[in-house]
C-alpha cells in the first residue's frame, strides 16, 4: 500500500468531500422524517414519514460500506414491518375526536429531559478521545486473505463466529410468532 | 467535509432523543410502537459506524440482530394493540392502565 493511500484511511474520518456532504443531507433528512413522526397527527401519516425514515437510514448505512445491512434494512423494515403497521392502521378504524389532544400533558416535562442527557453527552464527547487508529478499507469485504463483497463477509462472520446467536434468534422469531398468534385471535366463543 | 464518529454519535443521540420523546408523550399506541422503532435504528447507526471506525464486521452482524429483534418486537406490540382494541375500542395510551385482561 503507497504512504498516500495509508495517510487516506489512518486517523479518525469516516467519511471524506463528496461522501461526507451526502452524509449531512442524509442525516438532516432523516432527523427531519423522525421529527415528522412523532409530530403527525394522523397514525397513516406517521407510518409514511417512518418508512421514508428507514430508507434514508438505509443510504447511510449503504455509504457506509454495509450494504448488506442496508438492503436488510430496507427488506425487514421497509418491507415487512411497514406492511405490518399499515395493516394493523387498516384493522383498526380509530375515530379520534375532533378535540383529541395528540400528545399527552407531560410533554414539557419529556423536553425536560432533553438537556438531563445532553449535557452529560457533550461532555463525554468533547472530553474524550478515541484512540486514533488505521483504519483496514477492505476489512468489510475480504474473508481470510480472498477479496469478496460485503455479503459474503457477513455471513461468514454470522454462520462461523456467531452460530449460536443466529439460532437463538430464529427461535426468538418463533416465539414471537407463536405469541402473535395467540394475542391476536379471537376466543372461539366471542366468534359464534 | 470530513465526517467522524463524533458526527454519528451526535446524529444517532438526537434519533435516539426523537425516538424516546415520542414513546414518553405520545397517546396513540401505534405512534408510540413507531417511535420504538426510531430508536432501535439510532443504536443500529451507532453500531455500524463503530464497525467502520474498528474495522470489524461485529457491528454489522449486530445490528442485523437488532434488525432481527425489531421484527418480533414489532409483531407482539401490533398483536397488543389490535388486542387493546378489541377489549376498549381506543388506541390510548392512558385509558390501558388496569392490570386485569
Amino acid at each position: 500500500m503507497s504512504a498516500g493511500a495509508a495517510a487516506d484511511v489512518a486517523g479518525g474520518a469516516l467519511l471524506t468531500g463528496a461522501a461526507g456532504w451526502l452524509f449531512v443531507v442524509f442525516a438532516v433528512l432523516a432527523l427531519g422524517t423522525a421529527i415528522a413522526v412523532v409530530a403527525a397527527k394522523s397514525p397513516v401519516h406517521s407510518a409514511l414519514y417512518l418508512l421514508a425514515s428507514f430508507l434514508i437510514v438505509a443510504c447511510i448505512f449503504i455509504l457506509e460500506e454495509a450494504e448488506f445491512v442496508g438492503a436488510v434494512q430496507i427488506l425487514v423494515y421497509a418491507g415487512g414491518i411497514m406492511v405490518l403497521f399499515l395493516f394493523v392502521i387498516m384493522l383498526v378504524h380509530q375515530r379520534t375526536a375532533p378535540g383529541t389532544a395528540t400528545f399527552q400533558h407531560q410533554w414539557d416535562v419529556a423536553l425536560l429531559f432533553l438537556p438531563i442527557f445532553l449535557i452529560p453527552f457533550l461532555y463525554i464527547l468533547g472530553t474524550e478521545k478515541f484512540p486514533d487508529m488505521p483504519r483496514n478499507a477492505d476489512a468489510f469485504r475480504t474473508v481470510g486473505t480472498r477479496v469478496v463483497g460485503n455479503t459474503e463477509a457477513v455471513s461468514w462472520a454470522l454462520f462461523r463466529d456467531y452460530l449460536l446467536p443466529f439460532e437463538v434468534a430464529s427461535v426468538f422469531l418463533l416465539v414471537a410468532m407463536i405469541g402473535a398468534v395467540v394475542l391476536g385471535k379471537r376466543s372461539v366463543e366471542k366468534v359464534d | 467535509m470530513t465526517i467522524t464518529i463524533n458526527h454519528f454519535l451526535i446524529v444517532s443521540f438526537l434519533l435516539f432523543s426523537i425516538g424516546f420523546f415520542g414513546v414518553l408523550v405520545r397517546r396513540n399506541f401505534l405512534t408510540v410502537l413507531m417511535s420504538v422503532e426510531l430508536m432501535l435504528n439510532a443504536v443500529n447507526i451507532n453500531l455500524i459506524a463503530f464497525s467502520r471506525r474498528l474495522s470489524d464486521l461485529t457491528g454489522q452482524v449486530f445490528s442485523i440482530f437488532v434488525i432481527t429483534i425489531a421484527a418480533g418486537e414489532a409483531a407482539i406490540g401490533l398483536a397488543l394493540t389490535i388486542s387493546l382494541f378489541r377489549q376498549r375500542k381506543t388506541l390510548n395510551v392512558e385509558e390501558a392502565d388496569t392490570m386485569k385482561g
